[in-house]
């Protein structure tokens, strides 16, 4: 028998990276936040059906990614916060305030992080689609468009080139447009997951696109996209949040 | 400078632990432990149980685990589970259910918990250890039948969830799930309960063949709206003649 054993054990690793990707646009008057929903470890797929982005209220949804256990535990608490918040306002957390929750929910674990990144979509008080996006410790800003997660170096340069016009030389005489419409967003949204399913092996399954619409927006282009429903939680919202469900390929 | 007279009963305020007073210092003394030294985590498995299957069929759920597993059983609840993974801390997960559900049982308020409760559960012991470092080195497989609906769920040591209509733990993932996905996958709602109990035969018998800490002596359970059945320990046929004509992979002489 052999005396006491060498310490040859690593140390328990809390983390785990889970795969997928997530994606988010504003417009003018609208927000896009996409996600895909296999999820994975190594070369394993755990589940086809698990969902990354989430509606907090009918002006916000939350796209989360990496260590899906704590991407979930972190949204239920966002969820509670903006429930307390409710219960004490009579009113929903305006866009802006729940980008500043987050941040101060992230950073309180500066030193044991959330292993997530965030990506908050949604529209702002006064009107303007809104992406605000989050580095695992909180540190955030507010931008037309973001992508995180496994495909994001992927993706990412797609959309500066797409939403920004970076590399882009405009036709004399004219400007690149600050906003795109509703349905070159959509079919950017969907264009970029197809493609980033075709290159990252663990994107794919299916995709969920979350629609945010300001109030006053005319909601005739979207009834015209095929299979979409509406997700607005309350019947006096102003707001409207729609969500697109489309397959990818599960190879 | 004491900033909450009152919140602490008496108790002398320690500079050294908080020099701003800007919390009731009573509520966060750290605990010291005489034999903290030798206090240890898990930090690996130690004795290791085996492993679980799930699939979904059209009347619920049905799982399959050889006997290194089947180590006691959960079955006087609503809903079943096996785990793998260490069995000191499989047992300690089942002494903490059991005493939540006697609790909930004594409480007797009409309110009883279902798959997914006792699941929302686990997950959230199993997320809490791990954010402890100090994780139950298991992974769960929750199924479960409750007003006509079932109900299959994971959850292992780091506390990551899902659910899917084919589970399986770890060590199988690479020799059973493509099995179980090929014939489950798109049939949950069609699969009769004679196709479940052969699929999950299927499996049996091909880990049994090709793992090497597989036994041929497994269970079959089923968790339908008429309840729980878990079948006595049962074995595959298995063929074992073409060994002999193998050549070329072993320490053969010939």
């Amino acid at each position: 028998m052999s005396p006491i054993s060498q310490p040859t054990s690593v140390a328990f690793n809390p983390y785990a990276e889970n795969g997928g990707t997530i994606l988010a646009i504003a417009g003018l008057d609208f927000a896009v936040v996409a996600g895909d929903t296999r999820q994975s470890e190594g070369y394993s797929i755990q589940t086809r059906y698990a969902p990354k982005v989430f509606r907090l209220t009918d002006k916000a949804t939350l796209a989360v990614n990496g260590f899906a256990a704590d991407g979930n535990i972190f949204v239920k608490t966002v969820k509670q916060r903006l429930e307390w918040y409710r219960h004490a306002h009579a009113k929903d957390m305006p866009l802006r305030a729940i980008a500043r929750l987050i941040q101060t929910m992230l950073y309180a674990k500066r030193f044991f992080p959330y292993y997530v990144y965030n990506i908050l979509g949604g529209i702002e008080e006064d009107g303007s689609g809104a992406v605000y996006s989050f580095d695992p410790v909180g540190s955030y800003e507010r931008e037309a468009c973001r992508a995180a997660g496994a495909a994001s170096s992927l993706i990412q340069p797609f959309l500066d080139n797409q939403i920004y016009f970076k590399n882009q030389v405009a036709v004399s005489g004219t400007s690149h447009p600050k906003h795109l419409p509703i349905l070159d967003v959509l079919s950017l949204v969907t264009d970029s997951f197809t493609s980033a399913t075709e290159r990252h092996i663990e994107v794919g399954d299916g995709l969920e696109i979350y629609v945010i619409v300001a109030s006053g927006r005319s909601l005739t282009e979207l009834s015209s996209i095929a299979g979409i429903e509406e997700v607005t939680g309350s019947a006096s919202a102003t707001d409207r949040v729609f969500v697109i469900r489309r397959e990818l390929k599960k190879d | 400078m004491d900033h909450f007279p009152g919140t602490h009963w008496g108790k002398p305020r320690n500079d050294n632990i908080d020099a701003y007073g800007t919390y009731p210092l009573h509520a966060h003394q750290p605990r010291t432990d005489a034999f903290a030294d030798g206090v240890q985590r898990t930090q690996q498995p130690v004795v290791t149980g085996a492993s679980v299957l799930a699939l979904k069929y059209k009347d619920g759920i049905m799982m399959a685990a050889d006997n290194l597993a089947s180590y006691g059983s959960l079955a006087r609840f609503k809903d079943i589970q096996r785990a793998s993974g260490d069995m000191a801390d499989f047992q300690q997960l089942k002494h903490i259910l059991d005493t939540l559900l006697i609790e909930q049982f004594v409480q007797d308020d009409g309110h009883k918990f279902g798959p997914t409760e006792i699941y929302e559960y686990l997950s959230r012991l199993m997320y809490g250890r791990r954010s402890k470092m100090d994780p139950l080195w298991n992974s769960l497989l929750v199924g479960g039948f409750k007003d006509g609906k079932s109900f299959l769920g994971y959850v292992d040591l780091l506390g990551t969830t899902y659910s899917a209509p084919t589970l399986r733990n770890w060590v199988w993932r690479y020799i059973a799930q493509p099995l179980l996905r090929k014939s489950v996958e798109g049939r949950e709602d069609t699969l009769t309960e004679e196709e479940a109990v052969k699929i999950l035969e299927g499996c049996m018998k091909v880990l049994f063949y090709r793992d090497a800490r597989s036994l041929n002596k497994y269970q079959i359970a089923a968790v339908t709206e008429k309840g729980i059945w878990i079948s006595d320990s049962r074995s595959v046929e298995t063929e074992w003649a073409f060994a002999e004509g193998i050549r070329g992979y072993g320490a053969q002489t010939q």
